[in-house]
């Protein structure tokens, strides 16, 4: 019995399956991390074109905020992999930003809408134009309250990054599946040892940025006084 | 008219519909599946977690926050990968439904968990009060008084869940799962067909989750009001 867990363990960590995975998981962080930063921006875009009465922009971030967050990830994935041109990791990418741009604006949203009324009215009193009051006033304060829910959508970015496991991007799943059908990985100790290793890695930072968003929504509960 | 959304792709796409109805017929069975057994475990975590009077008892709730914490800082791809790879070595066969089901309802579980406890920790302590001033025991105070209760907390968040949980079966897709994603997947890559295929798969999946939605909102603001 612990002689199987110890070849398993012996087997999987060698260095070429390990830089194998750290490939992966460098994949991970980078397309997470560059959907996450474009979605922020487009997100809040579609936040404020939905939160404000702006005609078809309005009709139209509703719309795209309602038709793809109910849509499952997967489906992205596979249509921009396949019906364009791009390369696997930054189709990855726009996938991952068409989808989290709409799940970002509602959180935006959310931020948005829990500012008090009596906070535009005093921007306006004081000359502040309609972009103005939204830039210097609004914008900053709902940013402090949607904090943590913004970080804890970094955790979930992350995991669904695995999805792009599904059109055979080298990201961390695809990686770690490649491993496990290796002729080398044979019994169940094998397969599990590498899952686990990866379900580690995911574990780990995640459970980084779980904490961070923790810290954030506790300072964030204190109100304007610091 | 040519490219990929072509007439002819259309009318070739339309043959193939109804593969594609019973691949979404087995996303609905296993998200049901799945649903039933991800509320039985968020109700018994959930009062696992709560519940935390004696050694036995918190015992068992720190295995729960160990077991709630794995599943949701890990994918949901790699728990998927887990279940189909590994049980098998071990002598445990199941189909890939199972495995879809299993998965899914382990992964939304872990979140119903967080769902049912925050709800049974918001019904009012005066609620435990009252029950026990009237001879309730424990478990009757539970079962009778507060989780009755918390079931209306819950509904609007556990909504949101069930759309979770029909997105996410697309995972399967990657063991050959049978489902709408997998037969999406597979069909559009052997006939090149891919425009018909995404905006009709993507419908049938809107067609689900919109409407479910579209409840869990009308909940909140209902939740909302009452508070």
């Amino acid at each position: 019995m612990f002689e199987t867990w110890a070849r398993a363990f012996q087997k999987v960590f060698t260095p070429q399956i390990l830089k194998f995975l750290g490939t992966g998981l460098l994949n991970t962080l980078y397309i997470a991390a560059v959907s996450i930063a474009l979605s922020f921006i487009f997100g809040t875009m579609l936040a404020l074109m939905r939160s404000r009465k702006l005609g078809a922009l309005t009709v139209f971030s509703t719309m795209y905020i309602e038709a793809i967050r109910n849509i499952p990830l997967t489906l992205f994935i596979i249509g921009m992999r396949f019906m364009t041109r791009l390369p696997p990791l930054e189709s990855g990418i726009a996938a991952m930003t068409v989808f989290t741009s709409a799940v970002v604006a509602e959180i935006v949203r959310g931020g948005l809408n829990s500012i008090h009324k009596g906070q535009w009215e005093a921007a306006y009193s004081q000359g502040f134009s309609t972009v103005g009051t939204m830039v210097k006033v609004i914008v900053p304060q709902a940013l402090r309250r949607i904090r943590s829910p913004l970080i804890a959508q970094f955790v979930t970015t992350i995991k669904d990054t695995s999805f792009c496991a599904a059109v055979g991007t080298y990201e961390l799943s695809f990686t770690s599946k490649i491993v496990a059908s290796h002729r080398t990985i044979v019994t169940a100790q094998d397969i599990l040892v590498v899952y686990l290793l990866v379900a580690l890695a995911y574990y780990l930072v995640n459970l980084m940025f779980s904490t961070i968003a923790r810290r954030a929504r506790d300072n964030g509960a204190k109100g304007f006084v610091k | 008219m040519n490219g990929p959304f072509s007439i002819r792709n259309w009318r070739t796409w339309f043959k193939a519909a109804p593969l594609f109805l019973r691949g979404y017929g087995q996303t609905l069975l296993i998200s049901l599946w799945g649903l039933l057994i991800a509320l039985l475990i968020g109700v018994f975590a959930g009062i696992a977690l709560t519940s935390r009077a004696n050694g036995r008892q918190r015992a068992l709730a720190a295995i729960m926050r160990g077991y709630m914490s794995f599943f949701q800082n890990t994918p949901l791809m790699i728990q998927v990968f887990i279940f189909y790879n590994v049980l098998p070595k071990m002598g445990v066969r199941l189909s890939v439904t199972m495995v879809g089901v299993l998965g899914l309802a382990l992964y939304t579980g872990a979140y119903a968990a967080d769902i049912v406890a925050s709800a049974i920790r918001a019904v009012p302590l005066g609620q435990t009060e009252a029950a026990e001033s009237q001879g309730f025991s424990r478990a009757q105070t539970l079962w009778l008084v507060i989780l009755p209760q918390s079931v209306k907390i819950a509904l609007p968040a556990m909504t949101n869940q069930v759309v979770n949980l029909i997105k996410n079966s697309s995972v399967l897709a990657v063991i050959a799962g049978g489902e709408l994603m997998y037969v999406a997947d597979s069909w559009s890559g052997s006939n090149l067909i891919y425009g018909p295929t995404f905006v009709m798969t993507g419908l049938l999946y809107l067609a689900i989750c919109l409407p479910i939605s579209m409840i869990a909102r009308q909940l909140e603001k209902r939740s909302v009001r009452n508070v």
